[in-house]
């Protein structure tokens, strides 16, 4: 035995001598590198998730939490928002009878006055929306089917639209400027608000048609063919949608900003919406001075060009007239969401302080005698 | 004439009946007649799958018959062929990506071994054409070519050698490059050809190729000038195989017998089966479960679009036409595409890239055993080695570990002991005088009292010198240098260093055994000085060198388990020298011999040495002249060599006497016993597999602690079920059910998976089979006990702590290992082992590991992963094995929790667009989310994570029991995911359609479409899904810090870049400006926020109601309190999620 201990050590001299005569080069190349990474070393940062790190998290995301949706619900509170369904199911509306009596081939458009009460002064900037329900704008067949190179203007594709654009992508052996499902079924009822005084006259309530769109939209993503002028000229050669009652080019005939591709109205529509129930902005009535609110409360009178049948498909047409506040339209979900999460955290902070409490506690005494 | 027609005729007959003929030089036995060379493939070696040509079709053939790879080429083809909501990009360009990269991995792959063959097939070779040397490329050498190899050149196919430069026509080769046995073989020449190659007219017959290195059958004839041909008997010793060197040797000449393909090292070559582990099996029972999700959400999506446009009016009402050809679509055929179309919507759900992540987790993460410096081992210079990655998860699920004993929990050093010579013990001590103790002339040793004639020491001390294969190295090498020793058999070192010259001396051996003998003899006076021309010379106590002249060896085969040699001496007697074990060895000799050292042979093999017994017999001249001619009648035979051979042999060593035993002691590998007791404290089952005896084995067992003192044995060896004195079969029977009354039935119920009871005080158990007994359990003589038995063993071997099988043939051992393999719950074995008799255990276990060991390298070729040291398998198991398989295992569950929720809600959306199949979120997002959003942090933390550190799993062994059984794939885990993917899922459509109730979000009334819809739950998924990871990553590396933040800056990045152009090749410029006036819009961000924290507050509560494990352990290890860890075992159960 004392031999063999012996032995072993000489052969450990006996190599590591060698080794040494062996040069480094040889030893180097099958000796693995002594870093970090290769040895799974690398200094490491390791967060250990207890209840003691994670109890303060709670209280902070409780407290933070709170507050926001306290505020997010009092401003959505505050919003004031007016929504009056003008489709004309029932024989009561006004609309009824141009709801009956929609035809495509009309030539006097049908026209009904909704009369309607503000209780509230609409104080700041209202916004006026046109919502559609169970219209389908996110359906493939229809969000497909448009022709953005057309609408950015690209002459080839003014000629020859999309194939995505079938079956609305010519007409009479003309193509259709602009093609497609979502052009072809553009919202067209006009919506004109008076305010009615006391003593019976009707005000018009000026309606801003502009900043409706997305700013980029609006400047970048469409474009007219050929400039904003002489669109008569430019849409030569194609073929107003089939559902039309006008021409591209004659969308805003009164101001060549707001005409052909890039009207405006034309643009919100053609921003899909993300769920059949939907709203779009349709025109902003501007807060004239400080003094006096913009929509004072009181009878108030909604004239509709009736010329969007939505009765086919069980639709519904709505006019929304709303304030913003800086989180958006009214939607109370945030702020109870908010106070919700927020209450569960604090309230698991004060259950897991409890926990931990008790639990270090017996944790604790069994330890003590070691 | 008519004769040799006849034998060519037959020859060809005989090429059919597996046999070739091969004309030497090429020239015809006859020069009359005309010679029709045979036609044989080249020397081409191609070990290259591919050429430049076929590369692309092959590689595309063998790719996509890959399962996976293949559905998603439908799903690509479908996108092509039907109209589907996204385009064919979405799911071809991640397919193009993955066989992309695959293929340029293949390709150079290929390539490299493109150029390995080149190198080999372009070498440039001597051979002899019409007695000119001529050089030619490797490549070139036909069938039947004289080829000249020189020392230090490796052969370029397999030759029979006809000429070498050595007086003694032998030559040395080493097959270290086959094998990896650096030892030199002798092989020797064909007897009795003519010097002259010119004027050699032979043929030789030989079998067709075939892998086994070691066997080869032959015959040569020559014709000489019309005389009857001579026929020479080839053999194994005549074949000089490709890809071994020559060495000790200037030149020889050989004339080639297989070439190109059919060379035994390219047989040999073939690729092992392929071995997959338990979590592809997981992945692909999850991939199923996730394809039934798939197939019916598209179900239901496709039964509901048609029950929703039956309603008037929703088909198609008048803002949205159909196309004509839509109309006029057959209803059936719609009904098709519409499934087919909801299939490419949601296909996303089982996802392309895991299958790269996974192998590019398993390539890269593979090089950290490689380079682990704790593998590097000094003395070979070497690290581990990975031969396969696709088992690295395995090592952490290893329940059973085969462990071969010599050379793996031993050494396989081998040093001699002691020897007992008549019953009388001789013990070599070396007092401190080391050398001159043995020196002594008078009497072998100064020990013992009691002492054989001396007669009696110094025949056996001759028996030592003569009955071996052992070779003694040139002492021209001398020059070299005892560097050149040492590499050789290490024999060098352990050999004692100040020695007379003409004892300083090399050994070379195939077994250290032998050296160890011959060493010991030395040691006692007799020095062998080696084989010259057929003579032995040895070096007597007395200085006389005697001379013996070496007429037979009778090979060493693990079978016959002894060997002999047939010398005969100067004075003419002719003397048969035996040694071997003593099972084999006793009952050819004279009983009354054989009381007197079993006793010893017993009580040595109890103290853990190697015992061999030595006998002999004088052999008359009959007998001898009879065992001749069988000798070399059995040489000759073409068919059943072996057969006859051993026949002959058993005939042979009969009837002789013993004379001693010898004890050489195999000293344990270095920290053997603390490895095999971390191991067992990891909940595995060592089982030691080896073919030496009982006795000997079962010491090993107890020094390595496999066995402690208060085990109790339960044998079941052929000596027990002699005892009873009846029938074995009766016996076996009997003990059978004892033990199992025993271990199994009166034994504590052992709970099942993940909890098993940590080893509690109940009684330990030890287990020993022999291979005899074993072939009598699984071979029973009748039908139905025999699976009975099985089942019985089966139960009993569980149950006990460790199992110790002996006397096993390689081929037992493999049958063992498939056993275990295959019974109930299929547990991970792993085989361990270094020699030539591991193979089979190593291949068919589910994983298996090779240790660099003395006895070649075969284990190595064959194993899945090797390292130089015994004392590596705890890391390579407790700690890399551990760290794979919770790496993996979270990366599986994690990429189908990430692709569950990135779908579900494209899923519900379709509720909510009249089962149009409109996709949620933008082509970029579906393309790139895996690919390019949530990869790389994943496979950081596949890579990098640590949940635990090394040391203490290396401290604590139990904690591999936590993952045992597949724990975190199990289905437990992946329901728990699951449910997780669909809560996310949920909650991120949902919040984000109650926020869209008023899709006026932004303070200038403006509002938002459906793609900033796709994009705001984009981004909450994007996010949580790579947060989530983060709060499961444990061990933050700069890389995960950089990957993870990057990862979320770069969606960011490309979310403005993405929508910030208008994109000329784009039809349709969905998400122009939308992420940007989604950021402009405050609720949004604040519906990000609240549902990432949602979202993230289950994990996070689920992290603190978990008792902290990792950082407890961490703690205690600190604390080095073994106690306290013991104490608190309890609360490192994980209730499994």
């Amino acid at each position: 035995m004392m031999a063999s201990s012996y032995n072993a050590k000489e052969e450990d001299g006996h190599n590591s001598g060698a080794s040494n005569n062996g040069g480094a080069g040889v030893v180097k190349s099958k000796k693995p590198d002594n870093t970090a990474f290769k040895q799974q070393r690398l200094p490491a940062w390791q967060p250990i998730l207890t209840a003691g790190t994670v109890l303060p998290a709670f209280f902070v995301i409780g407290l933070i939490f709170i507050p926001i949706g306290i505020g997010l619900f009092v401003s959505s509170n505050n919003i004031k928002e007016f929504e009056i369904d003008y489709t004309g199911v029932d024989i009561n509306n006004p609309c009824y009878n141009c709801a009956k009596n929609f035809s495509w081939n009309s030539t006097t458009p049908c026209v009904c006055s909704v009369p309607f009460t503000l209780e509230q002064p609409f104080e700041s900037n209202v916004f006026m929306y046109y919502g559609l329900s169970n219209f389908y704008q996110n359906h493939r067949r229809y969000v497909k089917s448009r022709d953005d190179s057309q609408l950015n203007g690209d002459q080839s594709a003014l000629k020859n639209p999309s194939k995505e654009c079938e079956p609305y992508r010519t007409s009479e052996g003309q193509p259709i400027a602009p093609c497609g499902a979502i052009a072809n079924s553009l919202f067209n009822d006009t919506l004109e608000l008076y305010h009615i005084d006391s003593n019976g006259t009707r005000n018009t309530i000026p309606l801003v048609k502009k900043g409706i769109a997305w700013w980029t939209d609006k400047h970048v993503k469409f474009r007219n063919p050929g400039g904003n002028n002489n669109l008569t000229v430019a849409f030569q050669g194609t073929s107003k949608p089939v559902n039309w009652r006008k021409p591209v080019y004659e969308l805003d005939p009164s101001d060549p900003e707001n005409n052909g591709f890039i009207n405006e109205d034309f643009i919100v529509w053609m921003r899909t919406a993300a769920l059949p129930t939907f709203r779009k902005l349709y025109r902003i009535i501007q807060k004239k001075s400080s003094t006096t609110p913009t929509l004072p409360s009181g009878k108030y009178l909604l004239e509709i060009t009736y010329n969007y049948p939505v009765l086919s498909f069980d639709g519904r047409k709505r006019m929304i007239l709303s304030t913003i506040s800086w989180m958006g339209g009214k939607n109370p979900f945030l702020g109870i969401a908010y106070i919700t999460v927020g209450s569960i955290c604090f309230f698991l902070g004060v259950v897991l302080l409890i926990i931990h409490h008790k639990y270090d506690t017996r944790n604790n005494s069994p330890d003590i005698p070691n | 004439m008519l004769r040799r027609r006849l034998n060519r005729l037959l020859g060809g007959d005989e090429r059919r009946v597996d046999s070739r003929t091969i004309y030497v030089g090429h020239r015809s036995s006859s020069t009359t007649e005309a010679f029709i060379p045979p036609k044989f493939c080249d020397n081409r070696i191609v070990s290259s799958k591919y050429t430049v040509w076929n590369f692309l079709p092959k590689n595309l053939f063998e790719q996509f018959r890959r399962i996976a790879n293949f559905y998603f080429l439908i799903i690509f083809l479908v996108q092509v062929i039907v109209d589907t909501p996204t385009s064919p990009v979405t799911s071809g360009l991640p397919l193009f990506f993955v066989i992309t990269v695959t293929a340029i991995k293949q390709g150079y792959e290929d390539w490299l071994r493109h150029k390995a063959d080149n190198e080999v097939n372009k070498y440039p070779v001597t051979v002899l054409e019409q007695g000119r040397k001529i050089r030619k490329e490797s490549e070139k050498i036909k069938v039947g070519d004289v080829v000249e190899v020189e020392e230090d050149e490796t052969f370029p196919c397999d030759l029979i050698l006809l000429q070498s430069s050595r007086d003694d026509d032998t030559c040395f080769v080493t097959t270290a490059s086959l094998d990896g046995e650096s030892n030199h073989k002798t092989h020797y020449t064909v007897p009795d050809t003519e010097k002259d190659l010119e004027s050699l007219n032979a043929t030789i017959e030989c079998e067709q190729p075939q892998p086994d290195l070691y066997k080869f059958v032959g015959r040569m004839h020559i014709y000489k000038n019309e005389q009857e041909p001579a026929v020479r008997s080839l053999g194994p010793e005549n074949l000089l195989l490709k890809g071994a060197t020559l060495k000790n040797t200037q030149k020889i000449c050989g004339v080639a017998v297989y070439t190109g393909m059919e060379t035994k090292m390219a047989l040999n070559y073939q690729g092992k089966s392929q071995k997959r582990s338990a979590v592809e099996k997981s992945i692909n029972a999850f991939l199923l479960v996730y394809l039934c999700i798939l197939v019916s959400k598209a179900l239901v999506c496709t039964t509901l679009k048609y029950v929703w446009q039956s309603k008037p009016g929703q088909d198609e009402p008048w803002y949205n036409e159909k196309t004509q050809r839509e109309k006029d679509t057959n209803l059936y055929l719609k009904m098709f595409t519409d499934f087919l179309s909801f299939m490419v919507l949601f296909n996303f759900i089982i996802p392309v890239s895991m299958y790269v992540t996974v192998e590019m987790q398993k390539f890269l993460g593979s090089f950290f055993i490689t380079w682990d410096k704790d593998f590097f081992d000094p003395e070979i210079k070497e690290g581990a080695l990975v031969n396969t990655s696709d088992l690295n998860e395995e090592l952490g699920q290893v329940e059973y570990v085969f462990t071969d004993k010599t050379g793996t929990l031993t050494q396989n050093n081998m040093e001699f002991i002691e020897c007992c010579i008549d019953g009388f013990q001789y013990k070599y001590r070396d007092a401190n005088s080391e050398l001159d103790g043995f020196c002594v002339t008078d009497g072998p040793v100064n020990k013992v009292q009691e002492k054989a004639g001396r007669e009696r020491e110094e025949l056996f001390l001759r028996a030592l010198c003569l009955c071996h294969t052992v070779q003694v190295k040139e002492s021209t090498k001398q020059s070299q240098g005892d560097g050149l020793i040492d590499q050789v058999d290490g024999f060098g070192v352990d050999g004692e260093v100040p020695r007379p010259p003409q004892e300083q001396r090399g050994f070379i051996a195939s077994s250290p055994d032998e050296v160890a003998l011959v060493k010991g003899a030395m040691r006692y006076g007799f020095t062998f000085l080696g084989l010259e021309s057929k003579t032995m010379k040895i070096l007597t106590r007395n200085n006389d060198v005697e001379m013996y002249e070496l007429l037979h060896v009778l090979n060493f085969d693990p079978v016959r388990r002894r060997m002999s040699v047939i010398v005969r001496s100067k004075s003419g007697d002719t003397l048969l020298f035996c040694k071997g074990a003593d099972s084999s060895i006793f009952p050819r000799v004279r009983q009354e011999e054989v009381e007197r050292i079993r006793m010893n042979v017993e009580r040595n093999a109890t103290e853990g040495y190697r015992t061999l017994c030595v006998a002999y017999k004088y052999l008359s001249a009959e007998e001898y002249a009879q065992a001749d001619a069988g000798l070399r009648e059995a040489r000759l035979a073409l068919q059943d060599r072996e057969e006859q051979l051993i026949t002959i042999y058993n005939q042979v060593e009969t009837g002789m006497s013993l004379i001693g035993a010898t004890a050489v002691e195999d000293r344990l590998q270095e920290e053997a016993a603390e490895t095999m007791e971390a191991l067992q404290g990891a909940g595995i089952k060592v089982w030691v597999l080896t073919g030496d005896k009982m006795e000997t084995a079962k010491s090993t067992c107890y020094a390595c602690r496999l066995f402690q003192r208060n085990t109790e044995l339960l044998e079941l060896t052929v000596r027990t079920l002699d005892d009873g004195g009846r029938r074995r079969e009766e016996r076996l029977h009997e003990l059978l059910l004892e033990y199992h009354k025993k271990a199994v039935q009166d034994a504590p119920p052992v709970k099942a998976g993940v909890t098993r009871t940590w080893s509690s005080a109940t009684q330990d158990y030890g287990f020993i089979i022999d291979g005899a007994t074993l072939s009598m359990v699984l071979n029973s003589s009748s039908e139905s006990n025999s699976s009975r038995y099985k089942n019985l063993f089966l139960q009993i071997c569980q149950n006990c702590a460790s199992v110790l099988c002996c006397r096993m043939a390689p081929l037992q051992k493999a049958q063992i290992v498939k056993m275990v393999k295959n019974s109930k719950g299929s547990p991970i074995t792993l085989s361990i082992g270094d020699g030539a008799n591991d193979v089979s255990m190593i291949l068919e276990a589910h994983v298996g590991i090779g240790i660099k060991g003395k006895e070649g390298r075969q284990a190595v070729r064959n194993s899945d992963y090797a390292i130089p040291k015994l004392k590596h398998l705890k890391k390579l198991l407790l700690a890399h094995g551990h760290l794979y398989y919770v790496r993996i295992a979270h990366l599986v569950q994690y990429f189908f929790y990430k692709n569950l929720c990135f779908i579900l809600p494209q899923f519900l959306y379709q509720f909510f667009c009249g089962y149009s199949q409109q996709p949620l979120y933008d082509a970029a997002y579906l393309t790139m989310y895996n690919i390019c959003f949530t990869s790389m942090p994943i496979l950081a933390y596949s890579l990098l994570e640590q949940h635990i550190c090394m040391e203490v799993l290396l401290d604590n062994s139990t904690l591999y029991r936590e993952i045992a059984k597949n724990a975190m794939l199990r289905w437990g885990p992946f329901l728990y995911w699951t449910l997780l993917g669909v809560f996310h899922g949920l909650l991120f459509f949902f919040g984000v359609r109650y926020l869209f109730s008023n899709p006026a979000l932004q303070d200038n009334g403006q509002v938002f479409g459906n793609w900033s819809y796709g994009t705001i739950v984009f981004t909450v998924l994007v996010f949580t899904v790579t947060l989530k990871l983060a709060l499961d990553t444990r061990h933050w590396t700069w890389i995960n810090h950089f990957v993870i933040w990057g990862s979320l800056a770069f969606y960011m990045f490309f979310s403005f870049f993405w929508g910030g152009i208008i994109w000329p090749f784009l039809k349709q410029q969905r998400l122009y400006f939308v992420f940007a006036n989604m950021l402009s819009s405050v609720s949004a961000w604040l519906v990000i926020i609240l549902l990432i924290l949602l979202s993230l507050l289950p994990e996070i509560l689920l992290v603190v109601f978990r008792k902290p494990r990792g950082p407890h352990a961490r703690q205690l290890s600190e604390g080095g309190l073994l106690q306290t860890s013991r104490l608190q075992r309890s609360h490192h159960y994980p209730t499994s999620t």
